[in-house]
Parts: C-alpha cells; structure tokens; sequence
C-alpha cells in the first residue's frame, strides 16, 4: 500500500492517492459496506457498472463469518479476493461494521472488545481476531477498538484508551501475513483523551489509523474539536478512516478535520428505508424542481420511493444519471417493486444510492483540488438548514 | 394469430422449433421462469439476458392487485413497465384464485371469490381475465379455463373440461388485441383419456395461436402424468406451440420434450433458490447442510454461470437463508442450470446426432 498527500484546501481538508495491490484510488473516499465481502444487495456482476476505481474499497467486519465459515476454511480457499473471485478490489477489516456488528461497550472487558451479532454478543480477544484477519488475508485492517458511547463516565473512556492501545500492541505482535494495519484509535467525547490516544497510537509502527467511536452518540457540535484532537496529533502523510460518520454534513466534517476515507452505512440504511439520492452533482438539477417539503421524508437530499406520488411516474430517479437503475428503470417499477416487497427493489436502490454518493465523493474532491472545499462546504450546510427550517415550519 | 411457429428439427415425437413471438424470436424447447409480481426474484433484466430467459411468466392475479392492469395500460404495458426487451407470458389468473384465496368458488359465469383487500365478493369471469391481460399486453395471454386437481375423481372432471370448452369461446369474444397477443387455450380432463380427447379436440377446432397441457403437476402420480402429455401431445397439431403448464423439475422437462411439448414454466427453480437447495446433474444439492460449511467446490463444476465460477460450496452455504445475496446468487445459478437443460436439448437436435 502506498499513500501520499497531493493538495489541500481550507486548512486541512486534503486529497491524496491510494496505491493498493491492483489500482490506486483519489481519496477523499468511500468504502462500501459489504456483508461478508459482497455488497448487500449488488451481486458481483453488476459491481461493475458502478463507477471505478471509486468503488473498488470494500469494508467488512471479519465477525461476519462466525455464523458459518471457519478461518480454516477460509485459510484452504486461500483468503477473501479469492473467495470472493474479487481480485481487482481493495477489502478492509474492521471489526465494527455499524450494521449488524455493533460495538457492545458494556460487554467489553480487558481481554478484548464485545458486539452484538446476528449470532449473539461475542467477545472477541486479539489473539482470534488475528487469527481471522490471517486466514482473510485483506489489504488493510483496523485493530481492536474498545468504542464506548458518548455517555460513558472518563473513567470508562479512560480504560477503554488504555485497552485500545493494549489490543493494539496485542494485534501487530501477532503478526499476521501481509495486510496493512490500521491502528485504532478511541477517546469517546473527551478531546483530552483523544489527543492522548492519537499520541500514543502515532508512535506505533503502523500504516494508517482507523478513528473509532464517533456515531455513538456525540452531538455535531461536540465533533469538530474531537476530530481536530485527533487529526491534529496524527503524522500527515498517513491516510485516515473515519467510522460513523454518514450523513452528508458529517462526511464534510471529517473531511474539513483531515479525514481521508469514509467508512459509512448511509447507502444501505436510506436503500432500506426505501430512499433514493437526488441532490444536485456537479450542476445537474435534479427533477426535485418544484421542493416541497413532505410527510413521507423527501427532501432535498433524497426522495421516498414508497409514497403513493410516484406510482405512475415513467421517469428515472436523477434525469441524466448514468448509474445503471436510472439508465434502465423507473420510478413508478421501483415503487411497485417496494410496494410487493421485491428484493429487486433493494438491488437497484443501492445501485443508484452508492453511485450518487460517490459522486458526492468526487465533488468533495474536486472542491479540494480547486481550492474551494470550504465554500462547497457551506453551501450544502445552508441548503440543509433551509430545508429543515421549512420542514419545521410546515410541521 | 400473433406468432410464427417452424421447426427446425426432430427426433421422433420431440422438435426443437423457433418460435416468433411480437416481442422475441424464441428457440424452443424452452422454460420459462416465473416472475410473479413483474420481476424474477431479486434478478436484473440484464442477468435474465445473460441466463438466456427468453419468455417470461407474470400472474395475473398478482399483477391485478398490484400495481393493476389499469396502470399498466396506462404507462404502456408490463414489457414498458419492467422494461424487459423480450416476451411475456400471463395465465388467466383463475388458477392462482382457486389456490390462494379461501371460499373461492366456480360457477358457470367465472369465479367467485372474496377480494383479498376488502373481503368484498368479487367475480372473475373469462372476459373479464381476458380485458386484464389485454391491458397487461403481454405476447402470450391464457384462457380462463376451468381447473381440478388430477387426485379428485367423479363427474367435477367432465363438468370442468365441458365448461373450459364453453369459456373459451367466450375468451376468445373478448380478446380485443388479437394481432397483438396470443390467445392459447388450456386442455383439461383430469386423467381421464375420453374427457382430454374430447377437449383437445373441442380446441383444436377453434384454430387457436397455441395450446397448453393444464390440470397437471397437482400430485398425480408419474405415469399418470407421462400418459396425459403423451395424449395430449399425439392429438395437438404439428405446427403450433404445446405449453405444458406448472412442468417442472429437469426430468419432467426432458421427458416432456420427448413426447413432443416445446414450453413449459415454474416457480421451482427459483423457489428452491430461496430454501438454500441448488441444481446439479445429480440432482439437488443442499447448501445449508453442515457438509457443505468447508466444502471448497463449486456448486457445479461442470456449470460456467458466474456463480459456480467464482464461489465455493462453503461461501454459499454462509450466506444462505440469512442473507439476501445468498437467494440471489442460487436462484442465478438455477435459472441458469434450467436454461442449459434446454438449449442442450436445441443443440442436440441441429446435429445427426440426437438427445
């Protein structure tokens, strides 16, 4: 893996490069969540139609595979690339992946972090996790993170810093084979602690960093000076993943504190909820024209293909889209397929959804290389603002 | 008549034929997968091309509820609506009523039925089956017939296949878009030979576009089953399409084809796709079984669809039954796996040597 830092914009905002095994991607980036390595609803074959190299990072948490597929098994397979026959793709190990393994803070004891997972709460010690990672064989890897919600008293945040970088000592000495690893760093709502386990963390030898324990319930508010903490105590020529951070706004947060690659559930959870991405890329309006605020969760940003207004409407989500949904389909099939539970339904939303939000990503990126990231920031913040006011007002 | 029927070659009773249908130039013997609701279970067009599906099913009754015939028509037919680029297929409706729905009943003027939304009586009639399917617009319409289960006995039989012969005529008043769409008639009779003779012959005399085999794979048993496709097949003309309906697993298909039927559909490929069960020439292959937790094959090794060619048994066996990927990547794999039964039995038949 290679990482180098290209341009800046507004202070800290950053572009760079990733080199890893087959390609190299521009960051700001996103990883795509996946479940046990393939995308929720997207099957292998249609990974292609979505923009390259952009979609080419997959997140997945190797506690997937305890419900069924033992490491010695993986291991004879020889690793997830080939298990997968995705030998063109960049996979990243964390063990939280926001979705169905979440970080159970009160589970967690000194021997290694506890989740919730579709198998029950796991405790999960270094020594099994590394075992896992060794028979996975990803590109990158986070190591274990004890990430405790914003509540938490700073003596619980305390000793989840303590075991953060105890686990991570734990991981790196038992070396698995190849993979980069991503040390992790934790500290809760306590930017004193922050910067401390960012110090700590800084002085391992390690490739990249994986900022844990944001989404778990700090304010947006609270979050830039956290971020700073951190970024600001992290060398700048290694790259930096950020988890929890979904929605447009805060993606733009971690971006302005220095945040290279973007570990977000956003797409599966709207592609769920029955939502499509609309907002404007890059200068095309979307059909969203006459904005009205609305009762069924449509706004600016997005529309909700389930309400009754789409049914007869031949159209496309975003006019001019090149995703693959848009260039073949309809609102008014998506909604009949939302509305007769058709699993078709969730496949082409996530299409769409993940190929508008790397857009999203490319923007950032450009606003970056021009100079311009903060004005673009503010734009999207005070179109947001608006449209939640008129909500409000409405209501 | 919306069709060209010509074949292109045989072996004794079985023809491998092309069939010209409004929307698609089809090669038969073919199967066709069931999308009930206007969309085969979580597959994109795109894939169902690869597949090589060529005609697909959507049930009328389904699609009668949801999003109704009316929208359809209105936003230009289901092929517009599904933007599927090849041929449609749509059943009467009247078998997927007597199934589904409680107190459903058969009278002289259609079925009786209580609304699924309301609980209001409703009536499907044979104009009424044909007006939705004219509105859905797909090339291939079925007759409302009257259908039993082959495991009853007694004069319900004869009254339902008399009565198929009387809906016809009334199916066939009522289809508006004949230069359009296909009108096949269903054979019915039970197992009975004198009562499937006699409707055969009842259809025949209308000169209809194509004709189905109906009343089967209902619980009969085997050879009763075989007998009635022989029959039926041995007395249909030559020269047009034989559908046998709700047929089936490989076996039945190959046989079938044997006996001389060029079409057929069901929910089982894709179905089994969803309990985790694959298709293979030995058989059917369970991938939930313990067994499969570390095996590193292939579901087929003999299979080229991109699910055999990139995942394991082991791979698949984690994700079925829990993850929607898993139902999506077997139902690809057993969609494909039926295709291959039947353009093996085309190819077979373009060479000296045969099947």
């Amino acid at each position: 893996m290679k990482f180098s830092v290209k341009a800046w914009s507004s202070g800290k905002a950053r572009t760079g490069v990733l080199h890893l095994g087959s390609f190299e991607m521009e960051t700001p980036s996103l990883l795509l969540s996946t479940r046990k390595g393939l995308p929720h609803f997207i099957s292998p074959d249609l990974l292609p139609s979505l923009p390259s190299p952009d979609s080419r990072l997959l997140q997945f948490s190797p506690l997937h595979f305890l419900d069924g597929l033992s490491p010695k098994t993986i291991s004879k397979i020889g690793g997830l690339h080939q298990m997968l026959g995705l030998h063109e793709y960049g996979f990243v190990a964390v063990a939280r992946d926001s979705i169905q393994c979440l970080p159970s803070h009160d589970g967690t004891n000194r021997v290694g972090p506890s989740f919730e997972t579709p198998c029950g709460r796991h405790l999960i010690k270094p020594i099994e996790y590394m075992e896992m990672i060794s028979s996975m064989r990803p590109n990158i890897w986070a190591t274990l993170a004890d990430e405790v919600p914003a509540w938490v008293s700073e003596k619980r945040n305390t000793s989840s810093v303590d075991r953060t970088v105890k686990w991570l000592d734990e991981c790196i000495a038992l070396r698995p084979i190849g993979g980069e690893v991503f040390g992790a760093i934790v500290g809760g709502s306590n930017e004193e602690l922050r910067q401390h386990c960012a110090r700590e963390v800084a002085r391992r030898n390690v490739s990249g960093y994986w900022i844990g324990g944001f989404g778990l319930g700090e304010s947006m508010d609270e979050r830039p000076a956290l971020l700073n903490a951190v970024c600001d105590n992290l060398p700048e020529e290694k790259p930096r993943l950020i988890c929890g951070l979904d929605l447009l706004e805060e993606v733009l947060q971690g971006v302005a504190a220095g945040i290279d690659l973007f570990d977000s559930t956003y797409i599966n959870h709207i592609t769920l909820g029955g939502f499509a991405l609309t907002f404007p890329l890059d200068g095309i309006e979307a059909k969203v024209s006459n904005f009205q605020p609305s009762d069924v969760g449509s706004d600016r940003i997005k529309i909700n293909l389930r309400a009754t207004v789409y049914r007869k409407d031949t159209t496309p989500i975003v006019e001019g889209c090149s995703c693959y949904t848009c260039r073949n389909h309809t609102k008014a099939y998506i909604n009949h397929l939302l509305n007769v539970h058709e699993m078709l339904a969730q496949t082409l939303l996530e299409l769409h959804n993940t190929h508008h939000y790397l857009g999203f990503f490319r923007l950032i990126r450009e606003s970056i290389k021009e100079g311009k990231f903060e004005r673009f920031r503010q734009r999207f913040i005070a179109d947001r603002h608006d449209d939640l006011a008129v909500s409000a007002a409405n209501a | 008549m919306a069709l060209r029927f010509e074949v292109l070659g045989r072996f004794n009773r079985a023809r491998a034929a092309q069939l010209t249908l409004p929307h698609f130039v089809c090669q038969t013997p073919l199967f066709m997968p069931v999308g009930t609701q206007g969309t085969i279970k979580g597959l994109t067009n795109d894939q169902l091309e690869e597949i090589g599906c060529q005609i697909i099913l959507g049930n009328t009754y389904h699609l009668a509820l949801r999003p109704t015939s009316e929208l359809l028509d209105e936003l230009g037919g289901l092929h517009s609506f599904m933007k599927w680029p090849r041929a449609l297929l749509t059943d009467s409706g009247g078998f997927q009523m007597v199934s589904l729905l409680h107190l459903a009943d058969i009278t002289e003027k259609g079925v009786t039925f209580q609304s699924p939304i309301d609980g209001k009586p409703m009536l499907l009639t044979p104009e009424e089956s044909i007006q939705i399917q004219n509105r859905v617009g797909a090339d291939i319409i079925m007759a409302l017939d009257d259908v039993v289960k082959t495991t009853i006995t007694g004069p319900r039989i004869e009254e339902a296949m008399y009565r198929t012969l009387r809906w016809i005529d009334r199916c066939v008043a009522a289809h508006k878009r004949p230069n359009e769409q296909n009108l096949f008639g269903i054979v019915q009779g039970g197992l009975d030979p004198v009562l499937r003779d006699i409707c055969v012959r009842g259809l025949v005399e209308r000169n209809l576009p194509g004709y189905a085999i109906g009343g089967l794979s209902g619980g009969e048993d085997k050879d009763s089953f075989w007998r009635v496709v022989a029959q039926c097949t041995a007395a249909l003309p030559e020269d047009k399409p034989r559908y046998v309906m709700g047929v089936g697993y490989p076996l039945d298909i190959v046989v079938c084809s044997a006996l001389g039927a060029d079409m057929y559909d069901c929910v089982y490929p894709t179905r089994t796709a969803r309990f985790g069960t694959a298709l293979v020439p030995e058989g059917v292959l369970k991938l939930k079984h313990q067994a499969m937790a570390d095996d590193t094959r292939p579901i087929d090794p003999s299979c080229s669809c991109m699910v055999c060619k990139n995942f394991s048994r082991a791979y698949i066996h984690c994700l079925v039954t829990k993850d929607a990927m898993g139902s999506q990547l077997l139902s690809y794999h057993n969609l494909y796996y039926m295709m291959k039964v039947h353009t093996s039995i085309f190819v077979d038949f373009q060479g000296p040597t045969n099947a």
